[in-house]
């Protein structure tokens, strides 16, 4: 039993099976992400005062340079597939993965330094929200990662079998490392500059 | 499962003929199955059981309402000296009952059995595809839902007992209860991925999926009920998934979403940081719960748009307009949930916005209700047992639906607010309204599943003896709940004087709720008995016309011998000039 429109998109809907799931699943990030945002927006207005600078913009801004850096290699990646190279792609599946480990670097550096001062997400609402939104964001990323190593690794055999299905995988890996992007892209401004 | 297996030992026509078709051993085929049919009888099963729990659950706070401090018959010493002792109930306990009658009867039950159950089982038949888009993904829900369900059981075992907080879990009291609300948070995050993961699946599989000729226009009501709901999973759990990581902030971290400043307990400060904001979550928990709501009404709404179709031998009167108002019924669910709020000091500007949007979505349900009413004009009905169900479900729901006018409107709403009025309101729509159409599924599609048909004269008993248990359980609370009795009260409320006359109605619905379990035993032995002594079945028994009915019972691995093809739209009944009283989608035209 095969199940249809796998790998080639159904003609009706313009649309793979894969992509349409990855794009249903991104909606419902939205909405978990827009519960959070609009729990800051609550917080913050319903708040006496609000602290500021207590964040590293250097660092904050450091990482968002490598996610948007890392959105691009990933969509080298995907282009070089197309173009048939796999070696390429994998090179740039690769750079990606590191960026992301690069960022989760970073991060742990920011959290430590919190941590150093005793300042944890009990201190006040500012670092609870702002623990809650970069912790889970954190997962994204540590999520993404598994899966991007897993199409590094144990499932690059597809690429033999398939190579048509490999890089719509890689695709749809694609549009959700850009939603965790554009993620981080929204909280960089709203948690470190505002 | 059990019933697959016979139902392919004995079935006289099975799908093995397909041209390759692997054994898979034991695990693979019933427990670990990725076959939607397969998983959406496990899900179904699961169901059927959480809701027999939270039943018993329920029967439990029945007996300490009806006797308060009165020693628990028979069972009363099970429970140990921290919930019951000497057999008599501990208000701790009681709450913990509540809370959990409520989320198992919710997310344990209904949901899985309406949507993870019948979605999956029928869904992917009635649209004429082999299996869901994502068959492992399918098969993970499941096993992620029942995680959740493990957690919730495993909770009452906990020191201090299961969560106690109400299904609705409102701060600051949640954060500050005992650790089972921490298993009930863990519970709701496994329940609520694992809707995530179906709903996707469901809404790709019905987008991408559909048999040749089967236009959107043609697709069979419950599988716009499917898809619709399954936005609705999509679109409002994560809300309250966010919602939950945020009570385990409170609760583990120490953080103050939820904990206002200046929080003193049980004459004590609390230590923490506070300026955090108890409504929020509420706002957070109705953005979900709200639509909820829609998602345990939609599917029974298919359900029983598809009974009523079959047994009028009509087609459904207004198509078109049931669509239509499903989908706008299912975009208002999401504007609509602050009416649960009114108390709490909102402001008259958002109650009044809130107000009218309740007004507007009540439009919808209301084109749906009088279209299936209109369905049975001039019709000659079948009065199966299925059909009993789906007939006893339009005015069960229309009286929960009614006496939920005065619930959205501030004015009166603050009258009834939190009284057993409310009870009465919501339990009329979920159980003689849903629990009754998911009967009727069960009666319906049971041949499908296992080749075999259920007992008509038990299941007739097991309706007749429910519709009237049911009526007398939920009707005196609308008395109860107009005197002014709170929802809450561990012994009804017996220190109030203006309960005095209304306590005796708690008796009658204790014996009520006792015969309704009573009444149920007919069920599950017609259940089972069927599964191995049912009368055998064809592939159509009941003369349907939607594209199920073509696959053999039960259908095999792929489920169709061949690919199936539409020709109509689904409810061609009583065509005139036609050959029989019905008109499968699945016949050639001039055939």
């Amino acid at each position: 039993m095969e199940i249809p429109y796998t790998v080639e998109p159904r003609p009706d809907s313009g649309l793979a099976n894969g992509k349409l799931g990855i794009w249903l699943f991104l909606a419902s990030e939205v909405m978990l992400f827009g519960a959070l945002f609009s729990t800051y927006i609550l917080l913050r207005v319903g708040a006496a005062e609000w602290p500021h600078g207590e964040l590293s913009i250097k660092l904050g801004a450091i990482n968002t340079v490598i996610l948007i850096c890392s959105s691009v290699t990933m969509v080298m990646s995907w282009a070089s597939l197309k173009l048939n190279n796999f070696s390429k792609g994998r090179l740039y599946l690769l750079i990606t993965i590191v960026l992301a480990a690069v960022f989760l670097v970073n991060k742990y550096f920011e959290y430590a330094d919190h941590f150093a001062r005793g300042e944890g997400p009990w201190h006040n609402t500012f670092l609870a929200i702002y623990f809650t939104l970069t912790g889970l964001h954190g997962l994204h990323i540590i999520g993404g990662i598994v899966v991007m190593a897993y199409l590094l690794g144990p499932g690059a055999g597809l690429w033999k079998r398939n190579p048509e299905q490999y890089t719509n995988r890689i695709e749809y890996t694609g549009l959700y490392w850009h939603f965790v992007d554009l993620v981080w892209i929204f909280l960089f401004p709203v948690l470190y500059l505002l | 499962m059990d019933k697959v297996e016979t139902g392919t030992a004995h079935g006289h026509e099975h799908a093995h003929g397909h041209a390759h078709h692997e054994e898979l051993g034991f695990w693979r085929k019933y427990v670990f199955s990725v076959d939607h049919k397969v998983i959406g009888i496990q899900y179904a099963v699961t169901g059927l059981l959480f809701l027999l729990f939270g039943f018993c659950l329920m029967m439990l706070m029945r007996f300490q309402l009806a006797y308060p401090g009165s020693p628990i018959p028979l069972i009363g010493g099970l429970f140990g000296p921290d919930k019951a002792p000497g057999g008599i109930m501990l208000p701790e306990f009681y709450n913990q009952l509540g809370a959990m009658h409520g989320t198992i009867m919710v997310f344990l039950g209904v949901v899985p059995l309406a949507v993870g159950g019948f979605g999956n089982f029928v869904m992917p038949l009635q649209i004429g595809a082999p299996d869901m888009a994502f068959p492992k993904l399918n098969m993970m829900s499941y096993w992620v839902y029942f995680c959740g369900g493990v957690v919730m059981l495993v909770s009452f075992f906990l020191p201090g007992g299961a969560a106690n907080s109400g299904w609705t879990s409102y701060p600051p009291l949640s954060v500050i209860a005992t650790i089972g609300q921490t298993a009930w948070l863990t519970g709701m995050v496994f329940l609520i991925t694992s809707s995530l993961l179906g709903s996707v699946n469901f809404i790709v599989t019905i987008v991408q999926l559909r048999a040749k000729g089967l236009s959107y226009m043609r697709l069979p009501f419950f599988v716009w009920a499917q898809f619709v709901t399954s936005f609705l999973l999509l679109l409002a759990f994560p809300p309250l998934e966010a919602a939950g990581v945020l009570q385990l902030m409170d609760r583990l971290a120490g953080t103050s979403f939820f904990m206002p400043s200046g929080l003193v307990v049980s004459g004590r400060p609390l230590t923490v940081a506070g300026g955090g904001n108890p409504l929020l979550w509420q706002h957070l928990f109705w953005f979900l719960a709200h639509p909820e709501v829609y998602v345990l009404i939609l599917p029974a709404m298919g359900i029983v748009s598809e009974v009523i179709a079959n047994n009028t031998r009509k087609p459904l009167w207004g198509y078109r307009a049931l669509v239509y108002s499903i989908i706008f019924l299912g975009f208002m669910s999401f504007i609509v949930w602050a009416h649960h709020m009114f108390m709490t000091g909102m402001g008259t500007n958002i109650s009044a916005f809130f107000q009218v949007t309740t007004m507007i979505i009540s439009i919808p349900s209301v084109v749906i209700l009088t279209a299936l009413l209109l369905s049975l004009w001039g019709a000659s009905i079948r009065f199966t047992t299925p059909m009993l169900f789906a007939l006893a479900f339009l005015p069960m729901f229309g009286i929960g639906g009614l006496t939920g006018l005065p619930l959205g409107l501030a004015p009166s709403d603050i009258h009834l607010h939190d009284t057993y009025y409310v009870i009465g309101h919501f339990h009329y729509v979920v159980a003689p309204g849903t629990i009754f159409a998911l009967f009727a599924g069960v009666y319906y599609w049971f041949p499908k599943a296992s080749g075999r048909k259920m007992n008509d004269t038990l299941g007739k008993i097991h309706f007749w003896g429910s519709f009237i248990c049911i009526n007398l359980v939920f009707m005196p609370m609308f008395i109860q709940g107009l005197g002014g009795m709170n929802r809450r009260m561990y012994d009804g409320g017996m220190q109030y004087a203006h309960n005095a006359g209304l306590l005796k109605w708690n008796v009658v619905i204790g014996f009520a709720a006792w015969g309704l379990g009573l009444f149920q035993l007919p069920f599950i032995v017609n259940f089972f008995s069927s599964i191995k002594w049912g009368a055998v079945v064809d592939r159509n028994p009941w003369e349907a016309t939607t594209l199920e009915w073509s696959a053999p019972s039960p259908p095999g691995h792929g489920n169709f011998l061949t690919e199936p093809v539409v020709y109509r739209g689904p409810y061609e009944y009583s065509v005139p000039g036609a050959a029989s009283d019905f008109t499968p989608q699945f016949e050639p035209k001039g055939a």
